[in-house]
């Protein structure tokens, strides 16, 4: 990911006119902060949102290169939910007032975990997954319904409530199972626990539900569809947007936001400000120590590989594979550059899009990554390291594919390409390149000061639909709704 | 404006807000969250529809008013007649 992205919609200069005060000013152009400035803008509010980097899109951004589009987050969107079905994702659809099928979602065929000895498929609603845990551990499926249901009981988007339990013990004594607790616990830790080898018990039932209750589906196109309906309707309200331009600093006066500085030099005042950054990186633009920006922070290296034949052509039908070498995952920042022994393969081409058919195949293999150990490289050992840390991923993940390396014929890869923490870092300036920020999470989004308000990864909604609906849940608690 | 064009303005509000509800049989007298599927977040819109198209604000203490259409009706006929005087 080192060509710049381009971006169709980037503000025609930098010193684009700006008014001197708006009701609101969104910091960072992502998921969490175009579904914060729809609401704000809904409501009637003059809003700014300033972002620093060229392309919309932060942590579920993208970016060309070599004539190929690629999504930087985006495997899957999770919360499924058929037309027609609630949950998270018709929420979303309502509160901002795009009609569903703009998202032009079609969903996954299935995915599957693989450890060794052992698998577990699963797809959209739960039947799949419920009757593969009867197959494989006919002991504990009694103990597996409790545990779904004790997830539907869970109301984990209560913003009220503080600091959660760690739940993987939890999880383990409820199934009563080593092997079905791990197996059940590595896509949840991979698809959004920021702890060291743990996962908050909120953030459990959330991705419980998100991935086996709900599940994965896609636009055709990738994220870029999601964050042009997103754009095209904050336009529309009259949302105001400047591209290539951060905050430089928040000017606060006795616990409250009274000016703020761009990047570019110029200062304006806004009623309420919303950062999408971090909570650390908030706490840096008021000047203020951040204690928790040295608690590690997961971070992640993935690699691309672009080939000739679509993955079902060699027999690899799977939609998303979370796969571990070792019975129980060791889901923590890494000692050495990357930890191939467990991670994620998806394979963008493996979802029902009807008659539509992609031009090429794809396999993404995502694994952890120790971004002090990148970061510690010179520029040709890094270029090097890349290669070596690819090729141990690609045969990590290889092996959990049917027929394994033998099945991808010579020649096939098109081009490859990888990207680290520190690309991440570069592009979304978030601390340590990491994906699912900050180990504390701060759920009602307060900050030291009285206008300004956290949303994003650290607010603790994870996902594309889990960033867009903590942005509009933000916007409504603290700026547009009744207690505001 | 009379009470029976107030549940229209209502429902036509909740219309926009909840697309994919049937509104066709909504009961006057029966809360409105127990006939369809609308949560806080939905409220809030209606509040907010209401102050953007015809300028009515309704202060917190009152949501309690528009619990049902028969409320809504009795609460807002006069705030829209209000207004639009």
């Amino acid at each position: 990911m080192s060509a710049p992205a381009e971006s169709p919609n980037v503000a025609a200069s930098p010193a684009r006119a700006l008014k001197s005060h708006y009701d609101a000013l969104v910091i960072g152009c992502g998921m969490s902060g175009l579904g914060a400035a729809i609401r704000l803008a809904m409501s009637g509010r003059s809003v700014l949102v300033v972002e620093r980097h060229n392309a919309p899109g932060g942590l579920n951004g993208y970016y060309f290169k070599a004539g190929r589009k690629f999504d930087v987050g985006l495997h899957a969107m999770t919360n499924y939910a058929a037309p027609g079905k609630k949950g998270p994702l018709t929420k979303i659809f309502r509160q901002l007032r795009i009609p569903p099928e703009a998202f032009d979602l079609s969903p996954q065929l299935s995915s599957r975990i693989s450890f060794p000895g052992e698998e577990l498929r699963f797809a959209n609603g739960i039947d799949l997954l419920e009757s593969e845990v009867a197959r494989a551990f006919p002991k504990k499926i009694d103990a597996f319904r409790d545990l779904v249901r004790l997830v539907e009981a869970h109301d984990a988007l209560d913003i009220s409530r503080p600091q959660a339990t760690p739940a993987r013990a939890l999880v383990h004594e409820r199934l009563g199972d080593p092997l079905l607790a791990e197996m059940i616990l590595n896509p949840l830790f991979y698809y959004g626990s920021a702890l060291q080898n743990d996962i908050d018990l909120d953030q459990f039932c959330i991705l419980f539900r998100a991935l086996y209750l709900e599940g994965f589906a896609r636009p055709f196109e990738g994220v870029r569809r999601i964050l042009r309906v997103l754009l095209d309707r904050y336009k529309a309200l009259g949302g105001e947007r400047l591209m290539k331009c951060g905050v430089r600093r928040l000017v606060a006066d006795c616990g409250h936001v009274a000016a703020v500085e761009l990047d570019d030099g110029r200062t304006l005042t806004a009623g309420s400000v919303l950062s999408t950054i971090g909570s650390d990186e908030t706490l840096g633009l008021l000047g203020m120590d951040a204690p928790g920006k040295t608690l590690p922070r997961h971070g992640y290296a993935e690699h691309i590989a672009c080939m000739k034949p679509l993955p079902s052509e060699l027999g690899w039908k799977d939609t998303i594979v979370f796969f571990s070498n070792t019975a129980r995952t060791d889901y923590r920042v890494p000692d050495g550059l990357v930890d191939p022994s467990s991670g994620v393969v998806c394979m963008p081409a493996n979802y029902d899009f009807g008659t539509r058919r992609m031009e090429e195949g794809m396999l993404r293999v995502t694994v952890r990554a120790n971004h002090r150990a990148w970061k510690a490289l010179s520029k040709s050992e890094y270029a090097e390291a890349k290669k070596q840390v690819a090729e141990a991923m690609m045969a990590s993940a290889l092996g959990h594919l049917p027929g394994g390396a033998a099945a991808l014929p010579k020649n096939a890869l098109l081009f490859e390409d990888t990207f680290t923490p520190l690309t991440v870092e570069k592009f979304t300036g978030h601390i340590s390149g990491s994906v699912y920020g900050s180990p504390v999470k701060v759920r009602d989004g307060r900050t030291p000061c009285d206008n300004l308000f956290l949303c994003g990864t650290d607010q603790g909604f994870l996902g594309i639909v889990g960033a867009i609906l903590g942005g509009i849940s933000i916007a409504n608690l603290h700026v547009i709704g009744p207690g505001a | 404006m009379t009470k029976e064009d107030c549940k229209k303005v209502v429902l036509d509000i909740i219309s926009e807000i909840a697309p994919d509800e049937d509104l066709s049989n909504v009961r006057g007298d029966v809360r409105l969250r127990d006939q369809l599927d609308l949560d806080s977040m939905d409220f809030l819109d209606i509040v907010m529809e209401l102050r953007k198209k015809y300028g009515i604000n309704v202060p917190e203490a009152d949501y309690m008013k528009l619990s049902t259409l028969d409320g809504c009706a009795e609460y807002l006929t006069p705030k829209l007649n209000t207004v639009k005087a």
